[in-house]
C-alpha cells in the first residue's frame, strides 16, 4: 500500500469509525425493549424536545455560569499566587506543605464542607469548582515561572526591564505553555464538579436534570442529558484546543524550529 | 535600584539557608494555629469551624474504630478495583492499537469524541444498573481511569524511536519479539506516568461515588457526619481522606521513580504535571 | 571608562568552593574596542558577567566612570551566545528590539530607534517576523539590534557568534566593526576564538586558565577599516595570531614578555 493511499485511508476510518458506531448503536437499539437502553433514536427525539431550547434557560444556563464563574475566579488566583510563589524561593517553601495537602483531598470530598459553611446556593457550587480548579493551574504556573530560561531572565536584568514588565511580559508569556496545560486539566475538573455538585445539592441544573431522570425512572430523559454533557465535554476540550493553538503559535513555531 | 536589590538578596543568602528546612513547619504551624485561635476567638463560626484541636482529637479517636476502617478499606477497594480493572483493559488495548497503524487511525476518532465525556454523567446509568453498591464505584472509577491510561500507552507505543524498532528489525527479530523487547521498555515511562494520574482519578470518583450514590466509605460518611451535625467528625474524615491521597500519592511517585530511575524520558514524562 | 580591579569571583563555599576568577585587572577606554580571549573553561562568561553585574563578585570590584557596579547599569547592553534563549519567542523582530527602549522613549521615538537599528543590522524586511522564523546568523542580528536600539555606552558580547557557520560569523564580524563606528560604542567582546580576536580587537586581553587570571594585555596595530581578505593576509596578522596562540598556551602569568606589561598601562 503506497503512503498516499494509507494517508486517505487512514483520515476516511477516522471520521467514518465513529459515525459507523453511532449507526451501529441505533441499529442495535433500534426497537429495542430493555429498559435501561431505549432506542438511540428515542433518545435523539427526547434530547431535540429537552434541550432544544426548552430547558437551556433553567438548566444550561445556570450551569455554564457557575462552571464559568468558578473556573474565571480560579483562574485568576491560582495565576497570581502562582507567580507569587514561582517568584520567591521562600513563600515556595513556605506554602509547600499546604498546598500538597489541599489538592491531595480529592475535590468531592470537600462538598459536604462547602455546603455546611456556604449553603446549597449557587455560591457554594462556584466556590467548590474555583477550588478544585485552583490547584492544576496553580502548580503548573509555579513550575512555569520556575522554569523560565537563565538567559530570558538574565537578558531582562541586563537591559532594567521593570517589575511590571517583568512580570506581564517576560514571566507570564514564558510560563503560558505550562499554564496552559493546568488550564486543560481544570476545565475537565470543572465540568465534573459542576456536574457532582449539581446532583448533590440542587434545584436545578444539567447534573440535577440527569440524576432526577434517572431516579423518576425518565429513562429516554437520563440519556439525553447524558448526551448532552459529553457533548459540552467535547466542546469545552475543542475550544481550548483551538484557543491554545492561537495563543501559543510561538511556542509550537519556536520548538519546531529548535528541533529542525 | 535593581542594583540595590541584588547586591542585597547577596547579602541574605546565609540568612536564607538557616530558614530553609524551617519554613514549611513554620507554616504549618501558622495555619494549625490561626485555625484553633480564629474559631476560639469568634473571628470564625464556632458552629462551622471547630478549634482544630478537636478536630485532630476527633481524628485521633476515630483511628482506634473498627467503623472508621471500615469505611477506609471500602474506599480503598473502589480505588484498588477500577484502577486494576482499567488498567488490565486499557494497557493491552492501547498496545494493539497503538502499534498499528491503520487501528489507530481508525480509532482514534472515537476515542476523541469518547474521552472527553466527563465521567460522573455516567452516575445515573451506574445506578440504573449496578444499583448503589461497590460495582457502581467500581465502574464510574474504571470508566474515568481507562482514557487516562488507554492515551498514556498510546502515546508511549507511538514515542518509540524508530530507529530501536528498525535496528531490531534488521536483526530479524519478529512482530511480538519486538513488542516485547523494544515498544514495551520504550512505552513503560509513559504508562507509569499514567498510572500515577490515573490513581488519583480513580480515588476521585471513587469518593464521588460513595458521597452521590452513597456506597458505603469515605466519602458516604463525610456527608453523613455532615447531615448528623457532627463537625469536627466530618473535618476529621476529610483530614483523613487527603492524608488517604497524600499517601496513595506518594507511594505511585516513589513506584514509578524505582521502576524508571534508568530512564532518560522519565525526565520528560515529569515535565508534563497535572 | 571601565576598570576591572582586584577582581575575583569563587563559587560555592567550604570543600565545594570553585575559584573561578583570582586577581583580575584590566581597563577599557573609551570607544575602544577590546577583546577577551582564553581557552576554553576559563572563567570568561562569569568575567562578563561580573562586569555586568549580573553576578556579584566575591572579592574586587568593577567601575564604570568610577561608579562601582552592583546591577546591570543603564549604559550597557549584553548580547549572550545563546540568541534563541536571549530573544523573547512570543515577540517579533520589531517588540524584541523595542522591548527594553520603550521604558526609556516615546512611542515615536521608539520606533525611530527600533527601525534604526534594524536597519542597521539589515533586517528591515523581517520586522514582523518571529525570531524562530529566522536563521541562527539573522536571530543574533536581532539581538545586537536591540542592544543598539537601547543605546549604551558599552557593548558587552559574550562569545556572540560561535554557534554561527563560518560564513555567517565573518559577514557578523563586518557587521560589529561597522554598527561600531556608526553608534561610537566601546566594545567588550568575549571570543575563545583567536583569529576574531586579532581581526576585530584594539587590545586583546589574554586570560589564563581557571582560576583565571590576566595573563597579558596586547595592543593590536592593525589598519583600519579591517578586511576579511585584506587584514588576514598581512605579516602582521599571522604574528599576532601566532602571539595570542603561544601567550594561550603559556602556564605562568611571569613569563609575560615585558615590553607587553609596559603597554598596559
Amino acid at each position: 500500500m503506497s503512503a498516499r493511499r494509507e494517508r486517505w485511508l487512514g483520515l476516511g476510518l477516522e471520521v467514518t469509525v465513529p459515525l459507523l458506531a453511532l449507526g451501529l448503536w441505533a441499529v442495535l437499539s433500534a426497537g429495542s425493549d430493555t429498559y435501561y437502553f431505549p432506542p438511540l433514536t428515542e433518545i435523539l427525539e427526547t434530547f431535540a424536545d429537552t434541550w432544544v431550547f426548552e430547558r437551556v434557560g433553567s438548566d444550561v444556563v445556570p450551569s455554564l455560569v457557575r462552571m464559568g464563574l468558578g473556573f474565571a475566579i480560579a483562574l485568576v488566583l491560582a495565576i497570581a499566587i502562582g507567580l507569587g510563589l514561582g517568584l520567591s524561593p521562600r513563600a515556595r517553601r513556605a506554602a509547600a506543605p499546604i498546598v500538597e495537602f489541599l489538592r491531595a483531598i480529592p475535590p468531592p470530598a470537600l462538598l459536604p464542607f462547602a455546603i455546611l459553611v456556604i449553603g446549597v446556593g449557587n455560591s457554594m457550587k462556584v466556590f467548590i469548582i474555583a477550588f478544585v480548579c485552583l490547584w492544576p493551574i496553580l502548580l503548573n504556573t509555579v513550575d512555569g515561572v520556575i522554569g523560565v530560561d537563565l538567559t530570558l531572565r538574565d537578558t531582562a536584568r541586563v537591559y532594567g526591564i521593570g517589575t511590571r514588565d517583568r512580570v506581564w511580559r517576560l514571566m507570564l508569556p514564558a510560563a503560558s505553555p505550562q499554564i496552559f496545560a493546568g488550564i486543560r486539566t481544570a476545565v475537565s475538573l470543572a465540568l465534573i464538579m459542576m456536574v457532582i455538585s449539581e446532583m448533590v445539592a440542587s434545584t436545578n441544573g444539567i447534573g440535577y436534570f440527569v440524576l432526577q431522570s434517572q431516579r423518576s425512572f425518565a429513562i429516554p430523559e437520563m440519556w439525553s442529558g447524558i448526551l448532552l454533557l459529553g457533548l459540552l465535554g467535547y466542546a469545552l476540550n475543542g475550544g481550548l484546543v483551538m484557543i491554545e493553538r492561537r495563543l501559543l503559535r510561538w511556542h509550537r513555531g519556536a520548538r519546531a524550529s529548535a528541533l529542525g | 535600584m535593581s542594583a540595590v536589590a541584588q547586591s542585597a538578596t547577596a547579602r541574605r543568602v546565609p540568612r536564607a539557608r538557616v530558614a530553609d528546612w524551617v519554613m514549611p513547619w513554620l507554616s504549618v504551624a501558622a495555619v494549625l494555629l490561626l485555625f484553633e485561635l480564629l474559631p476560639r476567638i469568634g473571628v470564625l463560626p464556632e458552629k462551622h469551624f471547630p478549634p482544630i484541636s478537636q478536630t485532630l482529637a476527633e481524628l485521633g479517636d476515630q483511628l482506634t474504630q473498627g467503623r472508621f476502617w471500615e469505611a477506609v478499606g471500602n474506599t480503598m477497594q473502589g480505588w484498588a478495583l477500577g484502577l486494576g480493572i482499567a488498567a488490565v483493559l486499557a494497557v493491552p488495548i492501547g498496545i494493539v492499537i497503538g502499534s498499528t497503524r491503520l487501528l489507530y487511525r481508525a480509532s482514534r476518532g472515537l476515542i476523541e469524541f469518547l474521552r472527553p465525556i466527563p465521567s460522573v454523567a455516567l452516575i445515573p446509568l451506574a445506578i440504573l444498573i449496578y444499583g448503589t453498591g461497590l460495582e457502581s464505584k467500581v465502574f464510574l472509577a474504571a470508566f474515568a481511569c481507562f482514557w487516562q491510561l488507554l492515551i498514556a500507552t498510546l502515546y508511549g507505543v507511538q514515542d518509540v524511536d524508530p530507529v530501536a524498532t528498525d535496528t531490531a528489525r534488521s536483526f530479524g527479530f519478529s512482530r511480538i519479539q519486538r513488542l516485547f523487547r523494544v515498544t514495551l521498555p520504550s512505552a513503560v515511562p509513559y504508562i507509569a506516568t499514567g498510572v500515577r494520574i490515573a490513581s488519583a482519578v480513580a480515588l476521585i470518583l471513587t469518593v464521588t461515588a460513595e458521597l452521590v450514590i452513597g456506597s458505603p466509605g469515605l466519602g458516604r460518611s463525610i456527608n453523613l457526619a455532615r447531615s448528623g451535625g457532627n463537625v469536627e467528625l466530618m473535618y476529621a474524615l476529610i483530614i483523613a481522606t487527603g492524608v488517604l491521597g497524600l499517601l496513595l500519592n506518594a507511594i505511585s511517585v516513589q513506584a514509578e521513580r524505582r521502576l524508571l530511575h534508568w530512564h532518560p524520558s522519565q525526565r520528560r514524562a515529569a515535565e508534563a504535571r497535572e | 571608562m571601565l576598570k576591572v580591579e582586584h577582581l575575583s569571583k569563587t563559587y560555592g563555599e567550604g570543600d565545594d568552593a570553585v575559584e573561578a576568577i583570582r586577581d583580575l585587572d584590566f581597563e577599557v577606554s573609551e570607544k575602544e574596542f577590546v577583546c577577551i580571549v582564553g581557552p576554553s573553561g576559563c572563567g570568561k562568561t562569569t568575567l562578563l558577567k561580573c562586569i555586568s553585574g549580573l553576578l556579584p563578585p566575591s572579592g574586587g570590584e568593577v567601575r564604570l566612570h568610577g561608579q562601582r557596579i552592583e546591577g546591570p547599569p543603564e549604559q550597557m547592553a549584553l548580547v549572550f551566545q545563546e540568541y534563541s534563549r536571549s530573544l523573547y519567542p512570543w515577540m517579533t523582530v520589531r517588540q524584541n528590539v523595542a522591548f527594553p527602549v520603550r521604558r526609556k522613549h516615546s512611542a515615536e521615538d521608539t520606533r525611530r530607534l527600533v527601525e534604526s537599528a534594524v536597519r542597521s543590522v539589515g533586517l528591515t524586511g523581517s520586522l514582523d517576523r518571529y525570531p524562530w522564523e529566522l536563521s541562527g546568523g539573522m536571530q543574533q542580528r536581532v539581538a545586537i539590534a536591540r542592544a543598539l536600539a537601547y543605546q549604551p555606552e558599552i557593548l558587552l558580547m559574550d562569545e556572540p557568534f560561535a554557534s554561527v557557520d563560518a560564513q555567517t560569523r565573518a559577514d557578523l564580524e563586518d557587521l560589529i566593526l561597522e554598527v561600531r563606528e556608526e553608534y561610537g560604542v566601546t566594545v567588550v567582546f568575549v571570543t575563545h576564538d583567536i583569529d576574531e580576536s586579532v581581526y576585530l580587537g584594539d587590545r586583546i586581553v589574554v586570560l589564563t586558565p581557571a582560576p583565571t587570571t590576566v595573563q597579558e594585555v596586547l595592543d593590536v596595530d592593525l589598519p583600519q577599516p579591517r578586511d576579511q581578505v585584506a587584514t588576514k593576509e598581512l605579516p602582521a596578522f599571522a604574528r599576532y595570531r601566532a602571539h595570542v596562540y603561544r601567550s594561550i598556551k603559556r602556564k605562568q602569568p611571569e613569563a609575560v614578555p615585558v615590553e607587553t606589561e609596559s603597554a598596559r598601562a
